[in-house]
């Protein structure tokens, strides 16, 4: 006999489904008026927010290239000094003016999605090394089963990117680039591709 | 802040044995749409272990009653009126307070809301689909419903869906976010279910069916189900390296 640790499990997940947005982002499904008629985490920045702004552009893509036009995309990044607006951030206090987290369904007809939000300052590794600027993202989907969680970079913080502790830790170097958003001015473009040749890495966190 | 203090340490490594794999074939949409390389395994830092909190000013007084909340005025959604009920958890038993929790369903026909679905069954036009609460300290939610149907959908050529509340959850840390659906007890067709099937670990099937919940149904006025739902725990030690 030994005693019992007595953990439960963690509840099993089962896709989003096609009709995600009607629980998600019900204005955009057309559940008109719904909730005040604003959907959670559409908008991220506002006049006060600090930091840089940048629009993040991009799609996610299927195997065979096709856009996943009913993908939900979820960003959760810090704050323009590297803080995280949550009551777990032990470090320090975020700006009250930025949330941290978005969230957007994909454009039915193109399956492209936007975030409007600043560029993040740097957060450290938990061994204390610091991790380059980053977006935390979320996609869930019809055909995902378990939502995915992957990471955009910025392609012109190339001293920071060298010295990332997630990057170095990519075995095929050749698949960093799937990780790296492409800046020009205050866009940044990132496809996600789910599968394929150039399938963008995803994280057990 | 709604949610408790901070406790320190890293989720539990997360037990992929307990979930579907990415690619299930029998689930056609999974085919084109799953990763085939290995996940990298990257651990805890502050993005992790940190996650969006809500306060519960966001919430409207009917965000947690879909048989009311986008009926027109005085009406109510057609269907078998039910109240869910029951505990967000973590993998230490202890009640993940403060959380966001949103729900979608069907229609008592089994009929959404949303352009793309175009079953025979007609929509209820005092029925949106939606609702959301946020835990009270302890955990604990509610909303009230009506009861979705079953439906039909294109997979194989004769698959049905067994009635089901699709749940979102956040829990304190981003890595603790889940997708999860919740099923009913009794129903025949969860064992037909391709999507039900993703999961290969029965237990675990068994704790997405929601409990029919006798002494909680309220007389003249709905019945009640209940359903946890547990997310990742974390080490609670001093010995931390992180």
């Amino acid at each position: 006999m030994v005693q019992q640790l007595n953990h439960l499990r963690e509840s099993s997940s089962q896709t989003a489904g096609p009709y995600v947005h009607i629980g998600c982002t019900p204005n955009v499904a057309g559940i008109e008026r719904m909730y005040g008629g604003s959907d959670l985490g559409a908008d991220m920045v506002g006049e006060r927010t600090k930091g840089r702004r940048i629009n993040i552009v991009g799609r996610v893509l299927d195997g065979i290239g096709a856009p996943v036009r009913d993908a939900l995309v979820e960003i959760w990044q810090a704050d323009h000094a590297g803080l995280f607006n949550s009551p777990f951030e032990t470090r320090g206090d975020a700006d009250p003016e930025f949330p941290g987290w978005g969230r957007q369904a994909a454009d039915w007809d193109t399956g492209g999605f936007e975030f409007r939000t600043i560029r993040p300052g740097r957060v450290p590794y938990f061994d204390g090394r610091l991790q380059a600027p980053h977006l935390q993202i979320w996609v869930a989907a019809r055909g995902i089963n378990l939502g995915l969680h992957t990471r955009m970079y910025f392609s012109d913080e190339t001293d920071a990117n060298g010295e990332d502790p997630v990057l170095n830790m990519i075995a095929h170097k050749s698949r960093i680039p799937t990780l790296m958003g492409t800046v020009e001015g205050s866009t940044c473009s990132f496809d996600i591709r789910l599968q394929g040749d150039r399938e963008t890495v995803f994280f057990d966190v | 802040m709604d949610n408790k203090p901070p406790s320190s340490g890293a989720f539990f490594p997360r037990n992929f044995d307990l979930h579907p794999p990415a690619s299930t074939p029998r689930y056609k949409s999974s085919v084109a749409r799953s990763p085939q390389q290995a996940l990298v395994s990257i651990g805890n830092s502050a993005g992790e272990l940190t996650g969006p909190a809500f306060s519960r000013e966001i919430l409207g007084p009917k965000d947690n009653d879909l048989t009311c909340n986008w009926a027109r005025p005085g009406q109510s959604a057609i269907g078998e009126r039910i109240v869910v009920r029951g505990r967000v958890l973590d993998e230490d038993g202890r009640g993940v307070g403060g959380t966001l929790l949103e729900v979608w369903q069907a229609n008592a026909g089994g009929r959404y809301r949303h352009a793309v679905d175009q079953y025979l069954a007609p929509l209820d036009p005092d029925f949106g689909g939606c609702g959301r609460t946020i835990t009270d300290e302890d955990g604990r939610y509610e909303f009230r419903t009506v009861k979705p149907g079953p439906y039909p959908w294109p997979n194989g050529i004769n698959d049905w869906r067994p009635a089901h509340i699709h749940f979102s959850l956040f829990g304190h840390g981003f890595a603790q976010r889940l997708i999860t659906q919740m099923y009913f007890e009794g129903d025949p067709l969860i064992p037909l279910c391709p999507i039900v099937n993703t999961i290969h670990d029965q237990d675990a099937i068994g704790r997405l069916v929601a409990a029919f919940d006798w002494p909680n149904t309220i007389p003249m006025d709905a019945r009640a189900y209940k359903f946890d739902i547990v997310l990742r725990g974390r080490r609670r030690t001093h010995f931390e390296r992180n």
